[in-house]
């Protein structure tokens, strides 16, 4: 069987299970559809909230992108485990003893509030939402590389599978098929990871053999693979790939902000946090954000050492070598677009070297219906050719797409591959359009226009929204806004400049007050959203001490805290009822008696 | 607030706080501030700024909230205030 027939084996048996498991799961309340009854052990909860997290573009593209950041692509690895950190410390215990359905909740009780229970709504719904478009562009691009089919049917198959797993089942469901999709996702990294480290360095385990030697039969066998990357990247031109701070955009303060910023907004993502809410108690709700991070510390150590054999491997193989000599991964990954090649000097030799090779990605030449080849058999590209001496384009994503081939693993790997992408965009995506429509139908509806809704109403209308919901996902899918890749620095910073702040000082600091919490949220996110908005749409020069949009969060929080504290202080303190609320939720003892409301 | 819960209380934020300066102290202090110093040991083939920038934070985050689950149980326990 070839890789298209494995793949379809592959990604039809893990569809089935999802159904299968949504089926079994399936509820019929508001407790059941939004927090899975509270009744998900914390191993089960951990994985989900690996799951849930790990999204396409943890899965396809982060390794690519470190394999060209090197030691900055720290910022990644750090602030997008070290949030956990933050949760299990700082949010996780308490919202859980709190225990009611999604974020606003707390900030429209603890804030006796429904202007705060507003704010925070709108938030939720567009920090999921910027992120959740890219999850359905991602279903379907991983349909159309690996199952030769439209993009756009693929962005419509995926909306249909979590159509039917979340509706169904809300919570639970999509609980226990993330758990599955935990397990596909993460064997999918693994098994490719462990070929490539065991083909370059001859150990098994990838995060010892990235700081091991290279192995006999690999050019500079014997020496360490950091030390012969760093050799090549001087000799080529490009940043060493352990030398830190080496550019404008990475000195030290900016590698800080954006660690920080992406850490807290990590904690502050809302449809993470909910996924606290679904454990028995405030015991569980620990260990489930320790668990969380064991399984996705799995895949997070396991990326960098993926992008450092990837970028070796890359480089050996292409760089300074004659076209008609490539692999075999090169041709497969041409088709869809992924690499590409223009002689300049019309050698017919690949030169690999620092700079865009053309401008945009590959648009292939096409005569009578068929890519117009050169001189070598490469395909022709009507791109608009750079001056610079580099060229060869390399899409970041091949790094992880093409690791099986790299790895010289057989064809159902990559079936397995494809089958793991998938999994990873359809969890995440699921558990955001959740977090979505809870807020919709549970804070905006119930709570602030018809608080008298029956049980049976308020699950209709659940799932009514969280149908809408994906039906415009996918729209955004298929007719991708252009700013799309824009706006995940959105996502994070505001998470991190107004639920983050809001939350922790509901829970740690009893006397802000509503107005305090108001003004905060209004001033974090102002305050980020005007930065963001100039320097990433208006041109405007990166004016703060020349931190970056993506580390722009950081201020926003502080200004944020600092903006609530001091409002706080001169506005009355919050009544009494709600000082004993903060008083209640510091105390694990009785978390199984507040679930219903 | 009885005089117990505030001292269940304060014990939890000087836990918190322990836990959250190694925290800070490893992925800012080691694998950011200090990187270029510590790159000048070698861990095998790793820079040891590096390792812990791509690594070593990584898995002392991970004990962090291990050892936060471990002594919050006793905590709890120690002040009947457990589930």
């Amino acid at each position: 069987m070839g890789i298209l027939g494995w793949t379809y084996v592959f990604v039809g048996v893990t569809f089935a299970l999802y159904i299968y498991i949504a089926w079994r799961s399936r509820v019929s309340d508001t407790k059941g559809f939004y927090v899975a009854g509270m009744g998900v052990p914390p191993v089960a909860n951990g994985m989900a909230t690996a799951a849930d997290w790990m999204s396409a573009a943890s899965f396809i593209s982060m390794a690519g992108l470190i394999s060209f950041l090197g030691y900055p692509g720290a910022y990644y690895l750090m602030g997008w485990t070290g949030g956990y950190v933050l949760l299990a410390l700082l949010l996780a215990p308490y919202l859980r003893k709190f225990g009611k359905y999604t974020v606003p909740d707390f900030v429209g009780d603890r804030y006796y509030s429904n202007a705060a229970r507003l704010v925070a709504a709108a938030c939720t719904v567009f920090v999921s939402y910027t992120y959740v478009c890219g999850q359905m562009r991602g279903v379907g691009v991983v349909f159309s590389r690996f199952l030769e089919v439209d993009i756009n049917t693929g962005v419509i198959i995926g909306m249909c599978i979590v159509f039917i797993y979340a509706a169904l089942g809300g919570m639970k469901g999509i609980t226990w098929t993330q758990v599955c999709q935990y397990c596909v996702l993460i064997t999918a990294y693994l098994i490719p990871a462990i070929a490539i480290s065991m083909k370059i360095t001859g150990v098994p385990i990838p995060q010892i053999g990235f700081g091991s030697t290279i192995a006999a039969g690999h050019p500079d066998a014997g020496k360490y693979l950091l030390d012969t990357l760093n050799i090549i990247a001087k000799d080529l031109g490009f940043v060493q790939y352990t030398a830190t701070f080496a550019t404008v955009n990475t000195n030290m303060l900016n590698v800080l902000c954006i660690t920080f910023a992406l850490m807290v907004g990590t904690a502050g993502l809302p449809h993470v946090i909910i996924r606290f809410y679904t454990v028995p108690g405030v015991r569980q709700a620990r260990a489930s954000a320790g668990w969380a991070l064991l399984f996705i510390a799995i895949l997070y150590t396991t990326a960098p050492a993926v992008a450092a054999f990837a970028r070796y491997n890359m480089v050996n193989t292409l760089n300074d070598k004659p076209y008609i000599e490539r692999p075999q991964w090169y041709t497969n990954w041409q088709k869809p677009g992924l690499v590409a090649w223009v002689d300049k000097n019309g050698d017919g030799i690949i030169q690999y070297r620092p700079g865009a090779a053309f401008v945009g990605r590959p648009d292939f030449k096409i005569v009578d219906g068929k890519r117009a080849l050169g001189k070598y058999g490469q395909p022709l590209l009507n791109n608009k050719i750079t001056t610079n001496k580099n060229e060869l384009y390399v899409d970041r994503d091949i790094m992880v797409l093409a690791s099986p081939e790299i790895g010289g693993l057989s064809a159902w790997v990559v079936g397995l591959v494809a089958a793991g992408g998938l999994a990873a965009a359809l969890s995440t995506a699921a558990g955001l359009l959740l977090a979505v429509s809870s807020s919709i139908s549970h804070d905006f509806y119930y709570r602030i226009i018809n608080p008298q809704a029956t049980e049976k109403q308020r699950v209709l209308v659940a799932r009514i929204f969280i149908g809408l919901a994906i039906v415009l996902a996918g729209y955004f899918g298929i007719y991708p806004p252009a700013f799309v890749a824009q706006v995940v620095a959105f996502a994070f910073g505001l998470a991190a400049s107004s639920i983050f702040p809001v939350i922790l000082l509901g829970i740690f600091y009893k006397k802000t007050t509503r107005e305090g919490a108001i003004c905060g949220m209004v001033a974090g996110i102002l305050f980020t959203g005007i930065y963001i908005i100039q320097t990433k749409f208006m041109g405007v020069g990166n004016w703060f001490l020349g931190i970056t949009p993506e580390g722009i969060g950081t201020i926003g929080m502080i200004i944020n805290l600092a903006v609530t504290m001091v409002v706080s202080s001169f506005t009355k303190a919050p009544p009494e009822e709600i000082q004993e609320l903060v008083e209640s939720v510091r105390i694990p003892r009785g978390s199984g008696e507040a679930t219903d409301h | 607030m009885s005089k117990d819960r505030k001292e269940y209380w304060r014990k939890n934020l000087r836990i918190m706080a322990w836990l959250l300066a190694i925290w800070a102290f490893v992925s800012y202090g080691l694998g950011i501030i200090l990187v270029n110093p510590l790159n000048h040991i070698h861990l095998g083939g790793f820079p040891l700024g590096f390792w812990f920038a791509q690594q070593g934070s990584i898995y002392v985050f991970v004990l962090l909230i291990l050892i936060y689950c471990k002594l919050m149980r006793k905590l709890d326990r120690e002040y009947d205030v457990d589930e």
